[in-house]
C-alpha cells in the first residue's frame, strides 16, 4: 500500500515545490512587465531631453524637473486637449446614462414588442467592427460640415457605447425587487418616478460602473478623433493631440512623455477609483477593445 | 380598466423607453452600414461625392480593385497571423496571470492595479511609451541588448540563425502584453465562482497540482475560454489603432484595416475603403464560420 502512495506522493511534492518557486517568479514577472513601463514613463517624463540622449540607460533622473510638464500643458496646447477630451467624455457619459437608463428599465420590466429582439440588435452592435462605421460616419460628417466639431464625436461614442450599457443596466435592474416597484406604484408614483425615486438610488453601483465604462471608451478612443477632428487642432483630444505631436522632431521626447502621463493619469485615476465597481460589471457585460 | 389595456399601456411604454435606444443606434450603426454597403459598389470619392445618387451607378469596379491591389493578400495573412497570435497569448497569459493570482499573498491588490494599467491606459499613450523604449537610438530596452534591433521598424531579422519578422512579432507581443488583463480579469471571475469542493476532492483523492489544473479546473474553464476566443478574435481582426500608431503598417505588419484607413484618406478614395472594409467585415464572418465549426466539433470530441 504504502509503495503504491510513495511515487504519486513524490510527484505531489515535487509539483507543489516547484509551484511555490514558480508562483512568486511569475507574479514578479508580470508585476514587471506591467508595472516597469508606467514608472518608466513617468521617470522620463520629468526629465531633460540631454540627458536621455547622453544616458539613455539610465533609469533615475539626474536631475528633476517639471519643465516638461509646463511646455507640454501651455506651448504644446494639452490644456486645449484636456479640456476638449473632458468636454466629449462627459458628455459621453451624460447623455449614455439618459438614453440607457430608460432603455435598460424596459428591457429589464416591461414587455414591448421586439424586446427579445433588441438583445440581437446590442450584440451585433457591441461586435461590430468600428472601422466599417468609419467610413460612412467620415463621409457624412464631412457633407453636412460637422467634421472638426465636438458633436459628432460625442454622438458616435454614445452609440457605441449604449448597446453595452443598457445590457449591464438591465442585468443590475433585474435584481431590485419587483415588490418595491408595485409598493411605490401603489403609493401613487408613475414609471417615471419610480425609476427617478425608487430604482435609480438602489442602482447606484451599476451606475457608477456604466459611467465609468462610457467615460473610459469616450476618453481613450483614437480612430474616430482621428478622422473626424484631425484638420483642427483647437479641436483634437488629448489621445490625437500625443499622435499627431509623437512625429514631430521639434518637440523632445520627454516632453511627449509628460504628455503620456497627462493622458494616462485621469483614465487611471478615475479606473481605481471605481474599480471594482467596473471589473464587475465589465465581466458581466463584457468590454469592446 | 380591463387588463388586455394595461398590457397594452406597458408596450406602448416600453416602446417610448427604448426608442431613444433604438433610434441612436439606427442613425449612428445600422443607417451608415447600409450606407457602407452601398458606398462600396459606387465610385465616389470625396469631391464628387454630391453627385453620386442612391440609386446610380452600382459596380463591382472596386471589389476588383481592391483585391487585386498590391498587398491586399499580404495584408490579410498579416491581419490573421496577427489575430490569431494576439488573442492566443493573450489568453494564455491571461490564464497564468489567473492561476497565479488566484490565491491571496501580501500585496495581491497592487499586483493586480498594476496588471490591469496597460489594458485600462490609452492606446495613443502605451503605444508612444512602446515606441519610446524600443526606439533603436535612445530606447531603454536596445540598452540592455549587445546590438540595438529597430522593433517596429525592421521587418525582417534574424533570431537564432532563422528569419524572423521582427515588426510583426513586435506588434504581436504589444497585443498580448495589452489584451492579457482582459482574459485575467474573464477567468478570475471564473474561477473564483468555481465550487471549492471539486478542487477538494480532487486533492483528498491524492491528484497532484498539475492534475487537478487538468482535470478539474481547466474543464470548468474552456467555455469561458472559448468566449474570450471570440471577443478577442473579433476585436483584433478590425483593430485599427494599435498596428497604426505602432508602426503605420509600415515594416511588414499592414492589416487590412491600415488599408482601410489608407485608402479613404491617403488616396481620398471612398468607394474603395468601403470596399476594403466589407471584404473585412466578410473575411471575419468566414473564420467565425470556421472558427465555431472547429471548436463546436472539438468540444463533441472531448465527449461526456
Amino acid at each position: 500500500m504504502s509503495r503504491a502512495v510513495e511515487p504519486a506522493m513524490s510527484r505531489d511534492r515535487f509539483e507543489r515545490g516547484l509551484l511555490k518557486v514558480l508562483r512568486p517568479v511569475v507574479i514578479a514577472f508580470l508585476f514587471l512587465i506591467t508595472g516597469f513601463p508606467f514608472l518608466y514613463m513617468v521617470m522620463l517624463s520629468v526629465r531633460d531631453i540631454q540627458e536621455l540622449i547622453l544616458d539613455p540607460g539610465s533609469l533615475w533622473p539626474r536631475a528633476f524637473t517639471l519643465d516638461t510638464y509646463e511646455n507640454v500643458l501651455t506651448r504644446q496646447g494639452f490644456l486645449v486637449f484636456l479640456k476638449n477630451s473632458a468636454i466629449v467624455s462627459v458628455a459621453s457619459v451624460a447623455i449614455t446614462l439618459l438614453i440607457s437608463i430608460p432603455g435598460a428599465y424596459a428591457v429589464a420590466r416591461l414587455r414591448f414588442f421586439g424586446r427579445r429582439q433588441v438583445h440581437f440588435l446590442f450584440l451585433a452592435v457591441y461586435l461590430f467592427p468600428a472601422i466599417v462605421l468609419a467610413i460612412p460616419l467620415f463621409v457624412f460628417f464631412t457633407m453636412i460640415g460637422l467634421r472638426g466639431s465636438l458633436i459628432g464625436l460625442v454622438l458616435v461614442y454614445i452609440a457605441q457605447t449604449v448597446p453595452v450599457t443598457v445590457y449591464m443596466l438591465r442585468n443590475y435592474f433585474e435584481t431590485v425587487p419587483q415588490s418595491v416597484e408595485e409598493a411605490a406604484a401603489i403609493d401613487g408614483c408613475t414609471r417615471l418616478s419610480t425609476i427617478w425615486r425608487v430604482v435609480l438610488p438602489l442602482s447606484k453601483p451599476a451606475l457608477m460602473a456604466t459611467g465609468l465604462y462610457a467615460f473610459m471608451i469616450a476618453w481613450n478612443e483614437f480612430l474616430f478623433a482621428l478622422l473626424f477632428l484631425v484638420e483642427r487642432r483647437e479641436s483634437w483630444t488629448v489621445s490625437l493631440g500625443l499622435s499627431q505631436l509623437a512625429g514631430s522632431i521639434e518637440i523632445p521626447t520627454t516632453v511627449l512623455m509628460a504628455g503620456s502621463v497627462v493622458l494616462t493619469l485621469p483614465i487611471v485615476i478615475v479606473f481605481f477609483a471605481g474599480e471594482r465597481l467596473l471589473t464587475e460589471g465589465l465581466t458581466a457585460g463584457a468590454e469592446k477593445g | 380598466m380591463s387588463p388586455r389595456t394595461l398590457r397594452q399601456q406597458e408596450g406602448r411604454a416600453g416602446l417610448v423607453l427604448i426608442s431613444p435606444t433604438l433610434i441612436i443606434t439606427l442613425v449612428v450603426v445600422v443607417l451608415p452600414l447600409l450606407w457602407a454597403i452601398m458606398l462600396a459598389f459606387q465610385d465616389v470619392r470625396l469631391i464628387n461625392i454630391r453627385q453620386v445618387g442612391l440609386f446610380g451607378n452600382y459596380t463591382l469596379e472596386n471589389f476588383a480593385y481592391v483585391v487585386s491591389e498590391p498587398g491586399f493578400w499580404s495584408s490579410l495573412v498579416n491581419t490573421l497571423v496577427y489575430t490569431v497570435a494576439g488573442t492566443g497569448l493573450s489568453i494564455a497569459i491571461g490564464l497564468v496571470t489567473a492561476l497565479a493570482l488566484r490565491d491571496r499573498f501580501k500585496g495581491r491588490t497592487i499586483v493586480r492595479a498594476s496588471i490591469l494599467i496597460p489594458y485600462v491606459a490609452p492606446v495613443v499613450a502605451v503605444a508612444f511609451l512602446w515606441e519610446t523604449m524600443l526606439n533603436p537610438q535612445y530606447g531603454i530596452v536596445n540598452t540592455w541588448l549587445d546590438e540595438p534591433i529597430a522593433f517596429l521598424s525592421q521587418a525582417q531579422g534574424e533570431f537564432l540563425g532563422i528569419q524572423v519578422p521582427v515588426a510583426l512579432l513586435t506588434v504581436i507581443a504589444f497585443e498580448a502584453w495589452r489584451y492579457f488583463p482582459f482574459a485575467f480579469l474573464f477567468i478570475l471571475a471564473r474561477l473564483q465562482a468555481l465550487p471549492s469542493e471539486l478542487d477538494e476532492a480532487a486533492v483528498v483523492d491524492g491528484a497532484t497540482p498539475t492534475q487537478r489544473f487538468r482535470y478539474v479546473i481547466m474543464p470548468q474553464l474552456w467555455r469561458i475560454i472559448a468566449l474570450l476566443a471570440v471577443l478577442r478574435f473579433v476585436f483584433t481582426f478590425t483593430k485599427f489603432d494599435d498596428v497604426y500608431l505602432l508602426t503605420g503598417g509600415g515594416a511588414g505588419t499592414e492589416v487590412v484595416s491600415v488599408r482601410v484607413y489608407n485608402f479613404l484618406t491617403a488616396r481620398d478614395d471612398i468607394g474603395a475603403s468601403a470596399a476594403q472594409s466589407i471584404v473585412l467585415a466578410v473575411f471575419l464572418v468566414v473564420f467565425l464560420i470556421v472558427y465555431l465549426r472547429f471548436f463546436a466539433g472539438g468540444e463533441r470530441e472531448q465527449g461526456r
